[in-house]
């Protein structure tokens, strides 16, 4: 729970206003860009951990989709943005993001075997829909240039993609 | 006149079994390619009028790894971003495929039987 706990305020904060009308938290592209960015790089060590510590063919194959995936967004958000001339601008959300990921990687580094491979695939299932909501309620809402905001898109289809997957590896592993 | 038309009928009568021939082969080399595009976490249209025989060819343009993997076992392609797979049809029915890193990624093909 250390995990959700600062990310449901995260995201319960950016959806919340959307409800009304008016999101409490109206990110700039450059903004919305580096939250995209970091939670594409906080999957991408996340399965880079998996692929340290896990045996389990399935949970492997399923970090290393992970990995892939991520890099190849976040690669293609950086050649965007360059292309934009849009420098990615840190903020209060992505600065929770990385430091609740880092306490959740301090965490899954204490687990081994077959503890670290279930908490492994419950945090993404977490991870996954708590940046899905934030990405549906918020980011993509809120992106301007309309280049952003179809990358955004593909990138909620992908995400949408991983917690499905996640969450039907769950169900293997139990 | 006549020698002109029996000409002509001669003429037609030795072009008449290279007409068949040809249309024969013409029936043989009917097998088409065609193309589905995957992009942006999607297959693009299939193509209609798909018979045994023709050949899909699958063009990635995402920037994401996908494979085209039917749920029956015919074909199972993984492509790279960028890659292009050709895969032949060799059974009629209907074909539901899918990508197997997205499974929310789906299709179906409809293969006819080749006419006799």
């Amino acid at each position: 729970m250390t995990w959700n706990f600062p990310i449901a305020i995260v995201a319960a904060g950016m959806v919340a206003g959307a409800a009304y009308g008016q999101p409490a938290f109206q990110p700039t592209d450059p903004q919305i860009a580096h939250i995209a960015y970091t939670a594409g790089q906080i999957d991408v060590s996340a399965g880079q951990q998996a692929l340290a510590k896990s045996k389990n063919a399935m949970v492997r194959d399923f970090a290393q989709e992970m990995v892939r995936d991520h890099t190849a967004v976040n690669d293609q958000a950086l050649t965007l943005v360059e292309r934009l001339g849009v420098t990615p601008e840190a903020n209060p959300t992505s600065t929770a993001l990385s430091s609740a990921a880092a306490t959740k990687h301090a965490e899954l580094a204490k687990l081994n075997g077959a503890a670290f491979d279930r908490a492994y695939v419950q945090n993404e299932i977490a991870y996954h829909k708590t940046v899905n909501a934030a990405l549906s309620g918020t980011l993509i809402p809120s992106a301007r240039n309309a280049e952003l905001k179809e990358l955004l898109g593909t990138g909620l289809k992908l995400f949408q993609a991983h917690q499905t997957h996640a969450e039907h590896l769950a169900q293997q592993l139990h | 006149m006549a020698p002109d038309r029996r000409g002509f009928v001669a003429a037609a009568l030795a072009v008449l079994p290279a007409m068949i021939w040809s249309s024969a082969a013409l029936g043989a080399a009917a097998a088409r390619v065609h193309v589905v595009r995957l992009n942006k976490m999607k297959f693009g249209p299939t193509p209609e009028g798909v018979k045994v025989g023709d050949t899909i060819e699958w063009v990635n343009d995402d920037f994401l790894r996908h494979t085209a993997t039917a749920r029956s076992g015919a074909f199972d392609v993984d492509l790279n971003p960028g890659a292009k797979a050709r895969i032949v049809l060799r059974s009629a029915g209907k074909i539901d495929f899918y990508c197997r890193y997205h499974p929310g990624m789906t299709g179906r093909l409809i293969v006819a039987a080749r006419d006799p």
